[in-house]
């Protein structure tokens, strides 16, 4: 019964790796930026989830402005900054990492702004769904249907944006012009469009993950942080380019943590979470769904 | 949907990088029907005078002509829509695409004027024209076997045949090849040869080559290039027997 039990809290707090991992890796598939600010625009998009809800109380009503809050964010973070970065500096190796310091800058940025809005205390955003896990006969399993619209949530997040890459024409020009930008305008592809809905369609997913997430502890300017290294650990693992991969990552080191938690102690727990990442970079040094074949420029 | 054949002119084109001159006044024409070849020594201009009629360098003076009448110099992502393609010297495979998939981007449904319609297009029911055009033309140049393969899993004579491939899925009127043979052996460079010959009944060919028994044995035309500056401009016949072209270029390997 233990077992079982662990394995059930290893799954509800890996799905919840899982999908911030799933922001990430869209992100990076659609921009090939690695996005730190993607914790802060996931937790301003929760805010504002917050806010409906306190004027609605109606957490179903929030949860889609939510999203499409989140999906207008990332697409103006593209608008505003990323797009006019990456106009100034084309080409050398601060190409490629100006954007990623700039995503740094951001994330601190964005969290400077929510503490101004709404304060640095602690919130308390909630569904109405309860937290208290399922009872079988007269066992309750650390699993509860908050972290069922999780798990829900990651599968659909991971369907929706499954399909969109792999059979939509959007898709094609989303890997395309995230690949070789140049070359996908040669082929007619308008990569600064294409590249602002893969923003548009990261910050919503982040919006997803932090408005099913937030509920099971509070909401604070930085409550993501933590999310986001253990999502990043979950996303490398899986490959970092491949959705499937960042699921079973967070899976992986969802259920991983709550081992070791149960069996080896507390003090390790965070530590582990890092050994986990080198072992599977070690064997595995593309991650586990990352193809085996070099990239060629 | 296939492009009304026009020519394309590029006129009195110069184009300065800081104090550089890499091109100077240099005009060219390509007509229906035609292959015109442009040669000249490494950093004569060529691929400057591509990357200007591609949208990838803007110029510094000159104007652009299609079908005799002028207009802007297109936009890269434009081309496909105004009936250019160009394959790139270096390839240029998205990698981590399969072959079909590789094809697929080139094709003209991605560069609709219905921006959205045409993005949320799915392959198996809206684009299915575009799949079974992607397999159609994966045939006639003889790769079909390879159109579920990752494209950096290709031998490189094949993902050349690829490059070549996406450029003419959207049915371009004019054909822009960039160093086309390049790194090909001589059963894959007579192959090519023969290709050209036959699709220029449907698109003109713009060439620029160093082998110079494909430049000879397919153009009707040929530009020679050289510092920038254009010093030659006839049939494969003439150039062979230009002074200035020998002089320049051609007496320093041309029978390579």
């Amino acid at each position: 019964m233990i077992f079982i039990d662990t394995l059930l809290l290893g799954i509800s707090s890996g799905a919840i790796y899982s999908l911030m991992a799933l922001a990430l890796v869209l992100v990076w598939r659609s921009t090939r930026v690695v996005n730190f600010a993607q914790a802060s625009q996931a937790v301003l998009s929760t805010y504002v989830g917050y806010e409906i809800t306190m004027r609605t109380h109606n957490y179903w009503v929030s949860l889609p402005v939510a999203i499409l809050f989140g999906a207008a964010l990332g697409s103006s973070i593209d608008l505003l900054f990323m797009f006019y970065l990456a106009k100034k500096v084309r080409s050398g190796p601060i190409a490629e990492i100006a954007p990623v310091i700039a995503t740094l800058g951001l994330l601190g940025l964005l969290q400077s702004i929510i503490g101004l809005i709404w304060g640095n205390s602690f919130l308390q955003y909630s569904t109405p769904l309860s937290g208290k896990g399922f009872t079988f006969g007269n066992h309750t399993v650390p699993f509860s249907p908050q972290n069922l619209l999780i798990v829900l949530a990651t599968a659909l997040v991971l369907i929706v944006f499954g399909v969109v890459f792999k059979f939509t024409n959007l898709g094609l020009a989303l890997r395309a012009a995230s690949f070789q930008p140049e070359i996908a305008q040669l082929a007619g592809i308008r990569v600064g469009r294409i590249r602002n809905i893969g923003w548009a369609f990261a910050g919503a997913a982040g919006a997803v993950a932090g408005a099913v997430i937030t509920p099971t502890s509070v909401l604070s300017p930085n409550s993501l942080d933590l999310l986001l290294v253990s999502g990043f650990i979950a996303a490398v693992m899986g490959g970092l380019d491949s959705l499937v991969g960042a699921v079973i990552g967070g899976l992986v080191l969802g259920i991983g943590f709550a081992f070791i938690l149960q069996y080896v102690g507390s003090s390790v727990t965070f530590l582990a979470g890092f050994f986990i990442l080198v072992i599977v970079l070690l064997i595995r040094p593309r991650g586990l769904f990352g193809h085996q074949l070099g990239r060629h420029a | 949907m296939a492009h009304n054949p026009s020519s394309v002119r590029l006129d009195s084109v110069s184009v300065h990088f800081g104090g550089l001159a890499a091109l100077s006044d240099v005009s060219i024409e390509i007509n229906p029907g035609e292959v015109v070849g442009v040669i000249g020594p490494n950093g004569a201009g060529k691929t400057t005078l591509f990357n200007v009629l591609t949208g990838l360098v803007a110029p510094s003076s000159g104007s652009f002509y299609l079908g005799g009448k002028k207009r802007s110099w297109p936009k890269t992502p434009d081309l496909t829509k105004i009936g250019i393609s160009r394959t790139l010297q270096s390839v240029g495979l998205f990698s981590d695409l399969t072959v079909l998939e590789n094809v697929l981007v080139g094709a003209t449904h991605l560069s609709n004027d219905n921006f959205f319609k045409s993005l949320f297009g799915f392959d198996g029911v809206s684009a299915q024209s575009g799949r079974s055009r992607a397999e159609a033309t994966l045939a006639a140049l003889d790769i079909s076997q390879y159109s579920e393969r990752r494209a950096d899993s290709l031998p490189y004579p094949i993902s050349k045949r690829v490059a070549l491939a996406r450029a003419l899925i959207s049915n371009p009127m004019t054909l822009i090849l960039d160093e086309p043979a390049g790194g090909l052996g001589i059963d894959d460079i007579e192959w090519l040869k023969e290709f050209i010959l036959r699709i220029r009944t449907e698109t003109s060919v713009l060439l620029v080559e160093h082998h110079m028994d494909v430049i000879m044995s397919v153009c009707d035309r040929i530009y020679v290039l050289n510092f920038g500056q254009l010093i030659a401009h006839g049939t494969p016949t003439e150039i062979r027997n230009n002074s200035d072209v020998i002089a320049a270029y051609l007496g320093t390997g041309a029978d390579k």
